[in-house]
Formats: C-alpha cells, sequence, structure tokens
C-alpha cells in the first residue's frame, strides 16, 4: 500500500479532507441507486412531489405483482440459461485449445495463436450485420444458439490467451512425471492441468457470465420472441409497455439488478480481480 | 514449448529422461490436436473471422439482406457513409467520449485511488461502492439515469423544483443530451478505471516517496514527479480501455436516448443500429462495421506500438 502520508501522523484535517470527499462521490453513485430502489415502493403521485424522499405510504403491490407475475422470472431464467451454457462452452472450448498451444508442439501453432488473437481486437458490433445473415441462414435466428454461439466465438480470445498462460506456468516436473508414467495428452489435461487450473477457470467463467448476463446488442439482433428474452431485452419492453408509470419501471430495474448486487457485495473480491485481471491480462 | 525444453537442458538432470519425457510427446500428439483444436477453430472462423470479411464484401454492395448481394456499388456506401450527418455527429461523439474519459474520468480515477490508498477506516466499503456501477448492466445503469433526468418525476425535475427554476428536460434538448450522456458513462465507469489505478499504486515502491519526502518535497510534489511517472504504464492502459470502450457504446445509449434526439447522441454503433439494421440496410451498416474495424484495429496496434511498447 502506498501511504502518501507516510511517517507523518494524519492531522484531523486531511482526515476530514478525505471522508468528505469520498462521502460526496459515494453519494453521488448510490442516490440514484436508492432513489430507484425507493421509488419503486411509491405511487406514481408520490413520486412526482418526493422523488427523493422515502415514501409517504410503502405500495408493496409493485414488487409483489412483479414478483409473483410469470414475465420478471422467465426473463431472469432466460439470461442464466444463456450465460451459463456460454460459460460452459468458453471454459471447455478455450481450454482444450490452451492446451494444445501451451503443451503441443505442431507446426503453425504461433500462427494459429495469433489467428485467436484476432477476436480481441474488435467488438462484436463490428460484424453484427454478417453475424444475423449467418444465424439467419444457418436457421438459428430466435433461438438461444443464435446468442450464444456468437457470443462465445467473440469470447474465444481472451479465454484463450489466459488459460494458454495460466497452463504455461504450471511446473514441468508435472508432465515429466506424468508423461514417464505413460499417462498421455487428453488424461495429462483432465487429470492435471484442469484440476490445478481453478484459478483462471474462475476467472474466465465470472467475465464470461457477466458479459453474457448484461449483454443487450446480440440478444436485441438475434432474438425476436419476447418470451425468449433475456432481461436487458425484457426490462426495455417494460419500459416500453408501462411508459411513464415509472414506480412500476423502477420496482422492475430494482429487482432485475437485485441479483447482481447481491453476489456481487458475496463475492466482490472474485469479481473485482475477475474483472480486472481478465481486461488487464488481455 | 520452446521454453519448456529450455528448461529442460539447461537443468543438470541427466539426459536420459529428457529423452524419456520427449517420446511420449511425438507419440500422442495427433488425437489431441484432432480433438481439442477443431472446436475452437470452427466457431471462432465461422462467427468471428468470416463476418468480418463478409462485412468488407457486403459493403460494396446495396443489398437488403435477402437472396445474394448482386447490385454491386464500389464505394458509394462509404461516401454515402461520410457524408451523413448523423454519421459525422457519432464521430464526433465518440471523440468526445474519449475526450472526456482523459480530461474527467481519469483525473477522478487517480484522485479516488490516492485517497483510498490512505489507512483510513471505511476503505474496502468505498471501494465496493465506487466499483458497483461497472458491474450493473448498462441497460439498468441507462433505465436509472433515464430516470434521474426525467423532466416529470426524475431527480432533476426535484432539484429544479426546488431552486424554483424550470425543469429541464435534459435528454430531449439537442445541445444538453451528449452531456447528459457524458455523465453517465462517467459515473458507470470511472469505478474500473479506479481499480486499475489501485493496483498500480500497489506496486509503487514507497521507499521512493520516503526519499522525495526526506527531500522536502511538498505533497503534490510528491505526486507529480514520484507517484505520477511510476503510474504511466497504468494511464497508458487505463487510456486504452476507455478508447476501446468509447466505441463500442451501444448498450448505454439505447435506453437513455436511442441515438437521439435527432441524431445528437449517435455513437458509431447506434448509428449502425439504426440505420443499418432497422432498416435491413445490409451495405451500409457494413461499411459502418469496416469503419469500426479499421478504427479498433489501427488502435490496437498503433497505440501498442507507440505508447505501450516498454510495458
Amino acid at each position: 500500500m502506498t501511504d502518501t502520508t507516510s511517517g507523518i501522523k494524519m492531522t484531523a484535517g486531511t482526515r476530514l479532507y478525505l471522508y468528505a470527499s469520498l462521502s460526496l462521490v459515494a453519494c453521488l453513485v448510490l442516490v440514484p441507486l436508492m432513489t430507484t430502489a425507493l421509488g419503486g415502493f411509491k405511487s406514481l403521485g408520490d413520486l412526482r412531489v418526493n422523488p427523493f424522499g422515502l415514501p409517504h405510504q410503502w405500495v408493496w403491490s409493485n414488487y409483489t405483482d412483479i414478483l409473483f407475475g410469470e414475465r420478471y422470472w422467465r426473463q431472469m431464467g432466460n439470461s442464466l440459461l444463456i450465460a451459463v451454457i456460454s460459460v460452459f462452452l468458453t471454459v471447455v472450448v478455450s481450454a482444450m485449445a490452451a492446451f494444445t498451444f501451451a503443451h503441443v508442439k505442431f507446426f503453425g501453432s504461433a500462427q494459429l495463436m495469433n489467428y485467436f488473437l484476432i477476436g480481441l481486437m474488435f467488438p462484436v458490433a463490428t460484424a453484427i450485420l454478417p453475424l444475423f445473415i449467418r444465424i439467419r441462414d444457418l436457421g438459428l435466428l430466435d433461438s438461444y444458439w443464435g446468442v450464444i454461439l456468437p457470443q462465445v466465438a467473440f469470447g474465444l480470445g481472451m479465454s484463450i490467451l489466459l488459460f494458454r498462460n495460466y497452463f504455461r506456468n504450471l511446473p514441468d516436473e508435472l508432465f515429466q512425471a506424468a508423461f514417464v508414467d505413460g499417462c498421455g495428452y487428453i488424461r495429462f489435461f483432465w487429470y492435471v492441468s484442469l484440476p490445478l487450473s481453478r484459478p483462471i477457470v474462475a476467472t474466465v467463467s465470472i467475465v464470461t457470465f457477466v458479459n453474457s448476463w448484461n449483454s443487450y446488442i446480440l440478444p436485441l439482433i438475434m432474438l425476436n420472441t419476447e418470451t425468449k428474452y433475456p432481461w436487458p431485452l425484457g426490462i426495455m419492453v417494460y419500459r416500453g409497455e408501462f411508459g411513464t408509470e415509472w414506480q412500476l419501471v423502477l420496482a422492475f430495474i430494482t429487482l432485475t439488478i437485485l441479483p447482481t448486487v447481491i453476489v456481487f457485495f458475496l463475492a466482490q473480491k472474485h469479481i473485482i480481480a475477475g474483472l480486472t485481471a481478465g481486461a488487464v491480462k488481455s | 514449448m520452446t521454453d519448456m525444453t529450455a528448461a529442460t537442458y539447461a537443468r543438470p538432470a541427466p539426459a536420459k529422461s529428457a529423452v524419456k519425457y520427449k517420446s511420449p510427446t511425438a507419440r500422442g500428439r495427433l488425437p489431441v490436436l484432432i480433438l481439442f483444436l477443431p472446436p475452437a477453430l470452427l466457431l471462432f472462423t465461422l462467427f468471428v473471422i468470416l463476418p468480418m470479411g463478409e462485412a468488407a464484401w457486403y459493403s460494396l454492395y446495396r443489398w437488403n439482406g435477402y437472396g445474394t448481394p448482386t447490385e454491386f456499388i464500389g464505394i458509394k456506401n462509404f461516401t454515402v457513409l461520410f457524408n451523413n450527418a448523423a454519421f459525422s455527429q457519432a464521430l464526433i461523439n465518440n471523440g468526445l467520449i474519449i475526450l472526456i474519459s482523459l480530461l474527467l474520468q481519469i483525473p477522478l480515477a487517480i484522485w479516488l485511488a490516492m485517497m483510498l490508498a490512505h489507512k483510513i477506516a471505511g476503505v474496502v466499503a468505498f471501494r465496493l461502492i465506487f466499483f458497483l456501477p461497472y458491474v450493473l448492466a448498462d441497460v439498468a445503469a441507462g433505465l436509472i439515469w433515464r430516470f434521474v433526468y426525467d423532466g416529470d418525476y426524475g431527480l432533476f425535475a426535484a432539484v429544479a423544483g426546488f431552486f424554483g427554476v424550470a425543469t429541464p428536460y435534459v435528454l430531449a434538448d439537442r445541445s444538453l443530451a451528449i452531456y447528459a450522456v457524458l455523465a453517465v458513462i462517467v459515473w458507470k465507469y470511472f469505478g474500473f478505471h479506479m481499480m486499475l489505478y489501485i493496483a498500480g499504486l500497489q506496486a509503487v515502491d514507497r521507499s521512493v516517496l520516503e526519499a522525495a519526502e526526506i527531500d522536502g518535497a511538498t505533497g503534490w510534489q510528491k505526486f507529480r514527479y514520484v507517484t505520477l511517472p511510476l503510474l504511466a504504464s497504468t494511464v497508458r492502459l487505463s487510456v486504452f480501455f476507455a478508447i476501446i470502450g468509447s466505441l463500442q457504446l451501444f448498450d448505454l445509449v439505447m435506453p437513455l436516448t436511442g441515438g437521439g434526439p435527432s441524431n445528437s447522441t449517435q455513437t458509431m454503433v447506434t448509428f449502425l443500429y439504426t440505420y443499418g439494421v432497422t432498416r435491413m440496410q445490409v451495405g451500409l451498416g457494413s461499411a459502418v462495421g469496416v469503419v469500426l474495424f479499421v478504427i479498433c484495429v489501427t488502435l490496437a496496434f498503433g497505440y501498442k506500438r507507440i505508447f505501450m511498447r516498454h510495458d
């Protein structure tokens, strides 16, 4: 830790300045979020005259109607399904490919690795129209696969890079011992490499999951049946339907971001490390 | 692989073990390659490389997406694009986003990271709060701020009412809307940059700072001449992310303004969506994709070569 006032005891003035500035920024972050959550408990009239404070009367039905309805759960379920399949496919496919780059010597290995690294350089949006046409021609339009496959493909560059770097750093002695004992590549991958790679599996999974959970542009273009919508699409539809009935929209937003916030606070260490490391290492 | 064998030979181990270790390598190579490589290769080629190539091809045609593209029009899509006022606005806006990141977001992130480096109570809580917006989906953040900016119900309405001025409809105002969007971008992403700087600051050697202190450096001098130069590689990384992020910005703009009012908040990707996807102008949309691709690749190579070669 760098302590800029190292050695000297912090004066009361510095302390005050620090807390005042930090609290101000924290307020700027939290006020929109708090008003959103509280706004969901208000009636529309209450919201209009009093957007900041506590509700005059707590209207629980805004929340309970959504929670007892089918729509909210269906959207969250869709998002979860898409994210879980994407994570599974990304981990399996990229770990296997990365393993060959890290441990199997073959002609064109370096070139092939660079080929995958091209994927790091541009976002999905650049190729979204040809992607749409390809998915349509494959008959996958309006199916989860139409979202999952491009999503996994665009995540491969980074995941392969992360896995390869990790595999490379596993101690050599392991390979020698295993190969002397007559263990082949595939068994080695399954019984040695993967079990030892839990941290990087976690990183890749977190990055992939968060990306998929929050993804908007791919489902927007690939799906057109409302029952298949993941939540970012569903919330936009909901907002379109209920227009200016902000109290309902706010309750809906609160409920959809609630799982993210809870998981974030429970697993903050891993999530922060995963999201920043994932970005930095690539 | 090369460093692995090099390491094997470098060790004073008997040559025998190296031979034994090498023989199964050659034997089992084929099955693992046939089994492990094709899934990744197939997915990546089919859904990343081919579409990108097709974008370059389609961008030379006028095509509505049905049948095969036959109406070859050369570079007309590109000339149309660069003469389009909305696209110029999108380019300007993408530039503005980068500018605001450099001038506001990154200094804010450094300032906060420096403050959180002090040993005071509650540091962890502040760090979590500041990172929270980054974890939320862009769409959710966009909708939340749409409420904040709402002239009838939102926080802006309340603040304006408190001061007794007319309620501004920020998102409906041609000249204000883009600044409203920029504010949300800073709100959403400063925490991510702050985390980069916190990690960077942890690597700064304290003894250098102590030496500066003994030499009588003031707080600002210590920051300007010791900490900041030592953070240079983090700054370059953070600027790189800010630029890349600006180029793909879409999810946040859609719930806020959808690119409006009258195209004043378009970004390159919202332009692609509005003009290419919803109107099924595959040629024009692909041309935007190609422009975006060229900018991204140039940046990725150029920026890394010029600014990050020592990192």
